[in-house]
């Protein structure tokens, strides 16, 4: 497990899938997170296998994908529905949750990656 | 076969205006000179499984939506709103100003509170503004003078694509005839990201530490580098001393701030903070800030509700007079507190987009969705009504991230309802249903 903060936000893929979030496309585009070489190597995670990534917010299941250029102490979800389940959703008075510097662990996992539908009906309660 | 030139690109806040798009038998086929994001935008309901027909929810939550007509489903939302003692209108950013419009009249006419995309995006920048001020100019002019381009917490190379070739950094303006041979471009991110590859200097800041940056440079502007420690925000004493010399070398600075800023710790006062920076700046050279505006017309919805009602976002009408504290009257704000019993958006995904404890709230009342598209937003809705898409289907003005309007083509015929018919529709209904007539 590592230790790190999370950053959510757009990537062209995910502006581009925008209109068809029922689609392969866009699950494809949003639910994955970004680690560097070091931090994958550290979990034993190759590239498209499962992590978990946990907040005090909630956790998600999402492929590794691999960003050289990130920090040790950042990793990177898209925007979207994966990113958001684990969000903090504090506006601290002023209205904004926080979508980014969140702290958050990351581990390995055979879990499995919940669809948007899927991912969505975790909220009914 | 038919080309429309000059067509305005309805995905981001640049609002690309020079797009030809082909259309044959009422069918895009072509989408030239637009960025990735504006061709999958143009092109959509050519690609994409749009919502067919109205459809409701008889039985709750875990029911099934079922296809209805337009006036059951107009008819079912009147209902919902009327019924609620607190119904909150969100969104309409996707949408032209037209239909904007609309949508205020129905949230004063059901006492609702009022909001736009802002909520998730750029409303810490208009609390920023309205703490210290937002000096800014055209894109046009932005274009022509400026030789210090700074993006601080922005990545354009994916959210705004074409941002630097039509307005910043490669764009060829009057001062500038040599595009980026004769400009100088910093990016403050804490991720080097495809942006700041071809920046002249990253600022790569510890992540949440962007106000303690921009008093750094506050202090190193004032003359005050002396009481500055060795390392600012994880960056090394002699870059940012490098960005402050850039800055005051500068004849004309923009800085463009995107999600970086807002929605990190500081939020509003960061913003605030970048303010500051630019009036001191502003003593020897010319210096302006514009936000990076996401939705294409969510600048729209600031001016429209703020023309219309005092406020740019975050309005609430239930005391029967707009009343506006973000924090308190924000939608996140509310779903938190599980204040609200009724959410009718428009033209936005909040369920795609809200924090996941927002989005639970969402699931325990009665929901109405307006768009073209299926998303996460449908899954919970209880009522979903299909809409023509703005600037494709339907003509509108759209304000730019510059605050610039700019009126948008009808490119196809639709048999699809436009927002503004929509909610037009809703605002008759909830008036007959109050018995004030239709009218």
């Amino acid at each position: 497990m590592i230790e790190t903060i999370l950053i959510s936000a757009r990537t062209i893929d995910q502006g581009a899938t925008l209109e068809e979030k029922t689609s392969q496309a866009y699950f494809d585009a949003a639910a994955y997170c970004e680690l560097n070489e070091g931090n994958l190597e550290a979990l034993g995670v190759s590239v498209d296998q499962n992590v978990k990534v946990a907040t005090a917010h909630g956790v998600v299941v999402v492929p590794a994908k691999i960003d050289k250029r990130l920090p040790d102490d950042i990793v990177f979800i898209p925007m979207g529905p994966w990113a958001n389940a684990i969000v903090d959703p504090d506006t601290c008075g002023c209205g904004m949750p926080g979508f980014k510097g969140v702290p958050a662990t990351v581990e390995a996992t055979a879990d499995p990656v919940l669809n948007m539908k899927d991912l969505m009906a975790t909220y009914k309660e | 076969m038919p080309v429309i030139k000059d067509v305005v690109c309805t995905f981001c806040g640049c609002l690309c205006d020079d797009l030809e798009v082909t259309v044959e038998d009422n069918k895009i086929t072509k989408v030239g000179k637009a960025c990735k994001l504006g061709r999958a935008k143009t092109m959509g309901m050519f690609l994409h499984e749009r919502i067919e027909k109205p459809m409701i929810r008889k039985n709750g939550k875990d029911s099934e939506l079922e296809e209805c007509s337009y006036d059951e489903a107009i008819t079912k939302a009147a209902e919902i709103l009327v019924a609620a003692k607190r119904p909150i209108s969100y969104g309409w950013c996707s949408t032209s100003c037209e239909a904007i419009e609309k949508a205020v009249v129905l949230a004063e006419e059901t006492g609702s509170l009022f909001d736009s995309t802002a909520n998730v995006c750029h409303g810490p920048s208009a609390l920023a503004t309205q703490e210290k001020g937002a000096p800014s100019c055209s894109l046009g002019t932005a274009k022509n003078y400026a030789d210090l381009i700074i993006f601080w917490g922005c990545n354009p190379v994916h959210a705004h694509p074409r941002h630097q070739t039509r307005y910043s950094t490669m764009a060829k303006g009057a001062f500038t005839p040599n595009g980026k041979k004769d400009k100088k471009m910093i990016v403050v991110d804490p991720r080097n990201t495809d942006t700041a590859k071809k920046a002249d200097l990253l600022l790569q800041l510890n992540p949440g530490t962007d106000y303690v940056l921009v008093e750094a440079l506050r202090a190193i502007v004032n003359g005050h580098a002396d009481v500055l420690p060795d390392e600012i925000a994880g960056i090394p004493k002699a870059t940012v001393m490098e960005a402050a010399e850039m800055c005051k070398a500068a004849k004309f600075t923009v800085i463009y701030f995107g999600m970086g800023v807002t929605q990190t710790r500081g939020r509003y006062k960061s913003g605030d903070n970048v303010s500051s920076l630019v009036s001191d700046l502003s003593q020897t050279n010319k210096v302006v800030m514009i936000p990076m505006r996401g939705h294409y017309n969510v600048t729209g919805f600031g001016q429209v509700a703020a023309w219309e009602a005092g406020f740019p976002m975050a309005l609430d009408f239930s005391r029967g007079v707009a009343y506006y504290n973000p924090g308190e009257t924000g939608t996140n704000d509310v779903l938190m507190r599980r204040e609200v019993d009724a959410f009718i958006t428009g033209a936005a995904d909040p369920g795609a987009h809200f924090p996941q404890e927002s989005i639970k709230y969402l699931y325990k009342i009665p929901a109405i969705q307006v768009d073209g598209y299926a998303n996460p937003t449908t899954e919970f809705s209880d009522v979903v009504i299909p809409a023509a898409i703005a600037g494709v289907e339907c003509e509108g003005t759209a304000y730019r991230m510059d605050s610039q309007p700019i009126r948008m083509k009808k490119l196809i015929e639709t048999t699809f309802k436009s927002d503004e018919e929509i909610l037009t529709e809703i605002i008759a209904k909830v008036r007959e249903l109050k018995g004030e007539g239709g009218a």
